[in-house]
């Protein structure tokens, strides 16, 4: 077989047939959800526990492909299993998209289906169905994955910004920042001593702890493209409540604080893999706290109150008592000059 | 005692030895964007003022300039790469910018250190690399080692596009200004490192005015504060270290002797202040050869940019919503970023309209990062 994807690998012939069958059928695991083997047919047959069912999909486009703590599989995998975590919905199955640049060599893709057949496991979820298209050279950067996942919701009641009341408190799952800082290292060659690694992760099983604590989240948020700051901007947009960050009480690794600080770049605006907000009533605080602070979480703020007029904002109050507003970034982080 | 408490024991003692309303400059974007982060502005004496000064080398790039990459990296065989912040500050018309310009089919690449543009130089020996050499002497060695090594290795196709300035100049044209209101100086801590104390001693003598070296930690800056106020309360006017951790009396002898080898100091329009005398630096001798505006047959730096009341160049007046800009006065320190009606409105950091929402360190970009718009919205 050639060592490079070939416009062939995707035209429906044998060449097609043999990518399938010797690259990736690794991806598709089998599992009590999936009824069978894996099948090469057209839609996979589920068989799914009574209840009600989270659905999302994502597109995963990533420069570079590989970076310290994943790859684009681990985090095409991880992230749409994530998006379910967070309507606190128990990841069950995975679909996955390939489309693959002419070109884009085959031991590559080889790590990627494996990371992602590991990733897959790491969530405790199958990969039951798949497609894959080849695009000519210079058409695609690589490697896109777009992934949908099902998940089984396990609370009766939304977990979603409508339900967010004054009162709540603010906690994120772990230290900020470092996917961000691990991508733009990567992208820039940064050459960061040691490399900071992606905090690429599973949040289901802090989602799950939580539930067992008998924490009831009135919100639950992953803090992946635009950070904390993008996150609690839509979190007070959605609910219509002002919200106060306390900035001392986020952890932040010193790395991550050194490399903002030497680059220009607000710890809040970079993006995780592996974070997540939750917003909880007030009476579980400690319970919260117990379960997310053993992960290097913390208790960070609170809603403060409903927003008059429907204008709410996000308030961050600094180490020193000073007071600012929190803004999202623009989208596209830029080094300063000096 | 811990930097929170250091920082409040330090404004306590700002209030204490405070008795008039005291204006004071801090000089470098860089502090501007850690005062308004941090609301330090939030712990000062009642009356007592910051004004943001210009030292923000991205926002001050002449218009005529950016225009002038702009249209370098249109060419199909340039690459041209600068600093990040460089390339969402918009030239001559609106909207038009590098990374408009890379949208739109154009090579564009962000540096983060001058010297990478050699190995873009190496592995692209059929293309045209421009480095856009922009920022003050804290730069301006980087791209002189630039110069000095492309030369050395008879790099024939890396060329230079060179805006950097110099911050004393600047100073000086501040307080000459009849509207003047600056009592005090922070000055900028990294152009200190390089430039050492001399060229302040020399401002202080002749204007009197008393020049505290900063750097950019809250702690250094209320540190610096203290400093300046006691001068002004005890009537004194001298140059004082208050970031000797990074500044030496003498600077960077090093890079100073780079700088002087590869530049020389020329008058230089500002982008919302005008031509300041000694206000930029120009490749020099050999270096001229490395001059991208000679190698493309581009006009010469126009040393005469047009600017009117409002600090405003003429090329840079765009339509209706960039008549009402205000960078100028902003720059200059006779208005603040909130003064203006396109605050927040017309002008964003996404579409600025003027020099000082270009960048970051900006302190229209600063104010609507951290603090506006402050009326809900």
């Amino acid at each position: 077989m050639s060592e490079r994807i070939l416009l062939g690998h995707g035209g429906g012939g044998s060449l097609m047939q043999q990518l399938i069958r010797e690259e990736l059928l690794p991806l598709y695991g089998c599992s009590s959800g999936s009824l069978g083997a894996p099948e090469l047919h057209d839609a996979a047959r589920l068989a799914l526990p009574h209840g009600r069912l989270a659905f999302t999909c994502d597109g995963y486009v990533v420069q570079p492909l590989e970076f310290p703590g994943g790859d684009i599989g681990s985090l095409a995998v991880i992230g749409t299993a994530n998006d379910l975590a967070m309507a606190a919905a128990r990841p069950l199955h995975l679909s996955v998209s390939l489309i693959l640049e002419e070109g884009l060599p085959l031991a590559l893709l080889r790590r990627v289906v494996a990371s992602m057949a590991a990733a897959a496991a790491r969530c405790g979820l199958t990969i039951v169905t798949g497609d894959t298209k080849v695009v000519e050279r210079g058409k695609a950067d690589g490697l896109f994955i777009s992934t949908s996942g099902v998940g089984l919701l396990e609370l009766p009641d939304p977990v979603d910004p409508t339900a967010i009341q004054p009162g709540d408190v603010l906690l994120v799952s772990g230290d900020l920042g470092r996917h961000g800082v691990a991508i733009l290292a990567a992208r820039h060659a940064l050459d960061l001593q040691p490399p900071v690694q992606s905090d690429c992760a599973p949040l289901w099983p802090q989602v799950e702890a939580l539930l067992a604590a008998g924490v009831r989240p009135h919100c639950l948020r992953d803090l992946t493209r635009g950070g904390l700051a993008s996150a609690l901007a839509e979190l007070a947009e959605g609910s219509g409540c002002d919200l106060l960050l306390e900035e001392a009480a986020v952890p932040v690794s010193g790395s991550v604080a050194r490399t903002c600080d030497l680059l220009g770049f607000d710890p809040l605006q970079l993006a995780n893999e592996g974070r997540f907000v939750a917003v909880v009533p007030a009476a579980q605080k400690d319970q919260a706290l117990a379960v997310l602070g053993a992960s290097g979480g913390a208790l960070v703020g609170c809603v403060s109150s409903a927003a008059p007029a429907g204008m709410p904002r996000v308030l961050l109050r600094t180490a020193f008592g000073t007071e600012r507003l929190l803004l999202p970034g623009s989208g596209e982080l830029l080094p300063r000059i000096c | 005692m811990s930097q929170p408490a250091a920082v409040q024991a330090l404004a306590a003692e700002l209030k204490a030895i405070t008795t008039r309303p005291w204006t004071l400059m801090e000089v470098c974007g860089g502090q501007t964007h850690a005062i308004v982060r941090w609301g330090l502005d939030q712990l000062l004496p009642p009356g007592m003022r910051l004004i943001h000064g210009p030292g923000c080398p991205v926002c001050v790039t002449p218009t005529a300039t950016i225009d002038a990459a702009l249209g370098l990296a249109r060419r199909p065989e340039v690459i041209l790469c600068s600093y990040g912040d460089m390339l969402r500050v918009p030239g001559s018309a609106s909207g038009d910018d590098l990374l408009g310009v890379r949208a739109a089919g154009g090579d564009v690449r962000l540096l983060t250190s001058p010297l990478q543009a050699i190995a873009l130089a190496r592995a692209h020996p059929e293309r045209q690399v421009v480095f856009l050499a922009v920022g003050f002497e804290t730069t301006a060695p980087a791209t002189a080692l630039l110069a000095r090594q492309a030369l050395a290795l008879g790099l024939e196709n890396l060329s230079l596009l060179v805006a950097h300035v110099r911050v004393a100049p600047a100073m000086a044209a501040i307080l000459a200004d009849p509207a003047n209101q600056v009592q005090g100086f922070l000055a900028a801590g990294h152009v200190g490192a390089v430039m050492g104390l001399a060229e302040l001693e020399v401002l202080v003598a002749a204007q009197r005015v008393p020049v505290v070296v900063s750097g950019f930690e809250p702690l250094e800056l209320m540190a610096a504060l203290v400093a300046c106020v006691r001068q002004l309360e005890a009537g004194r006017a001298v140059v004082e270290n208050a970031y000797g951790q990074v500044v030496r009396p003498a600077g960077n002898p090093a890079a100073q002797r780079q700088m002087a080898e590869v530049f020389a100091v020329v008058d230089q329009p500002w982008r919302g202040l005008g031509v300041l005398p000694g206000g930029g630096l120009a490749l020099q001798g050999a270096y001229r050869r490395l001059d991208a505006r000679e190698r493309f047959g581009l006009s010469p730096v126009d040393g005469r940019a047009p600017v009117d009341a409002n600090g405003r160049e003429a090329a840079a007046v765009d339509g209706p919503a960039a008549e009402v800009c205000i960078s100028g006065r902003i720059l200059r320190g006779l208005a603040s970023p909130t003064d203006c009606p396109a605050f927040g409105r017309a002008c964003t950091p996404l579409h600025p309209l003027g020099a000082s929402m270009v960048s970051s360190e900006g302190a229209c970009a600063a104010y609507h990062r951290y603090r506006a718009p402050l009326p809900r919205r």
